[in-house]
């Protein structure tokens, strides 16, 4: 047999390639279900952190249905009573890309020391590619309690860091409104002061710049929705203690 | 390349001295990082931590033993007009199979390791051993080569990750191993060295190893 003649060559490429593909298909199949369980233990360890509770990865699936009471799917600020998609399953990354009135978004409703907290998930946009995160609000609907990040592949030492404590830790009491309008948080420059601006991450103005974006685009089609609750669900001179005694807890 | 065709050789016991030598030479005298300086970019990349640096060597060494077994099997077979082809097709289909079983088991590590896993496939060292090696010799031979070089690329990595873990933030494979009471902000005389966390200083640290490895083994010292 001449293994350097054009038919032979031809012959072994296809049945090389024929049986590479068949081997990666098996073994991407069969290891599919092992890594979206990882996947959806650390989303659920994730929102967990948000609300300052910090779980191993095998623990966060037991840690989550213990913390978290409800989980609802808003569009246009209301309820939707029969989503096509649950809201844990939703894709954040296809749900930002719509107009925000159009979009379902998840609201997650936990619990934890008999007080209730809003966990709502946030996505955006980087300097290298996507960038998002959780942020768990207290039962009065616009106190911040707790916010965590993530990031596709910001610059390590400069974007990387708003996924380090010395950012996030900034987030706990910052207020999502005034007066019941909806006023984002602003990430500043260095002289951040006052409930509704953050300093930013200095040599990672991009990244910074974007997590500002993110959490205003994110974070606004919920409020009206959380301060209509939270006004129906706790008497109104109870709205503001339980963010102070909550961030000393944290 | 020339025609392979194996001779039937006298039967040579699994573990001869000359097997032996396959994989005990590349864990010094033919290292494929430190002589051959192959294979660097990601152990600059990877080495800040022993953790990431042990699964991403144990990775290599599964790929490099498995690719030179794969390769020398059909060694007669591969026409020689598409042989960089076929190689990078076998390299590429394990490191498919590696990454997604890391993936699969530990979910932490891929993450740490990110595209450097993919990144196998262009490592020098898998092509080399490949086209050098398995191309020309038996399976068994091929297999040990593998992993013998394997072993001295995981090698080198692991000693770079052990300098850089532990001068950089005081820790071994995660666990704090200078006491916590040393440190400045606890009232001690000790701070971390933050350079060691940056790539350049693993191209430094591999710098050093190479000269002491040179001193050491004089014969390794070119003119």
């Amino acid at each position: 047999m001449n293994v350097n003649s054009n038919s032979y060559t031809y012959l072994f490429s296809v049945v090389m390639v024929v049986l590479v593909a068949v081997m990666l298909s098996v073994a991407a199949l069969s290891l599919k279900p092992a890594q979206d369980a990882n996947i959806e233990l650390e989303k659920k360890q994730e929102i967990l952190k948000s609300l300052g509770v910090h779980v191993a990865r095998e623990d966060a699936g037991g840690a989550f249905d213990e913390f978290i009471k409800e989980q609802i799917v808003l569009k246009g600020g209301q309820p939707v009573a029969s989503p096509e998609v649950p809201a844990f399953a939703i894709n954040m990354a296809d749900a930002v890309a719509k107009p925000s009135d159009q979009r379902e978004v998840p609201l997650f409703i936990a619990e934890r020391d008999g007080q209730t907290f809003y966990i709502i998930p946030v996505r955006g946009k980087g300097l290298w590619g996507p960038i998002w995160g959780y942020v768990s609000i207290a039962a009065d609907g616009y106190t911040v309690t707790g916010a965590t990040f993530g990031h596709k592949g910001e610059t390590p030492g400069l974007g990387a860091e708003i996924s380090t404590p010395v950012f996030t830790d900034q987030f706990p009491g910052k207020k999502l409104a005034e007066n019941g309008q909806f006023q984002g948080i602003a990430v500043r420059k260095g002289d951040a002061s006052g409930d509704h601006q953050v300093d930013g991450i200095s040599g990672g103005t991009i990244t910074s710049v974007g997590v500002e974006n993110m959490l205003n685009d994110c974070l606004k089609p919920y409020i009206a929705y959380l301060l209509s609750r939270s006004a129906s669900t706790i008497p109104a001179d109870a709205t503001a203690a339980p963010s102070d005694t909550l961030i000393s807890a944290l | 390349m020339s025609q392979t065709t194996t001779k039937s050789e006298p039967k040579e016991a699994l573990f001869s001295k000359k097997n032996v030598k396959l994989l005990s030479d590349p864990l010094n005298g033919s290292n494929p990082v430190t002589v051959q300086v192959l294979g660097i970019c990601s152990s600059l990349a990877i080495t800040v931590k022993l953790e990431p640096a042990i699964v991403m060597g144990l990775s290599v060494l599964v790929v490099t033993a498995f690719s030179n077994l794969i390769t020398s099997l059909m060694r007669n077979l591969i026409p020689n007009r598409i042989r960089i082809i076929v190689q990078l097709v076998v390299v590429a289909a394990l490191v498919i199979v590696v990454d997604q079983i890391l993936k699969a088991y530990v979910y932490d590590v891929s993450k740490q390791l990110s595209v450097f896993v993919g990144l196998i496939i262009t490592n020098c060292i898998l092509m080399g051993r490949i086209e050098a090696f398995a191309l020309a010799n038996t399976p068994w031979k091929s297999f040990l080569d593998g992993i013998g070089n394997g072993a001295g690329y995981a090698a080198v990595l692991i000693i770079v990750a052990f300098i850089r873990e532990l001068l950089g933030s005081g820790q071994l494979y995660g666990y704090q191993v200078v006491p916590e009471s040393w440190y400045i902000q606890n009232g001690g005389w000790y701070s971390n060295n933050g350079m060691m966390l940056l790539p350049p200083m693993a191209l430094i640290v591999l710098a050093v190893l190479i000269w002491v490895q040179r001193a050491k083994f004089r014969q390794l010292i070119e003119d």
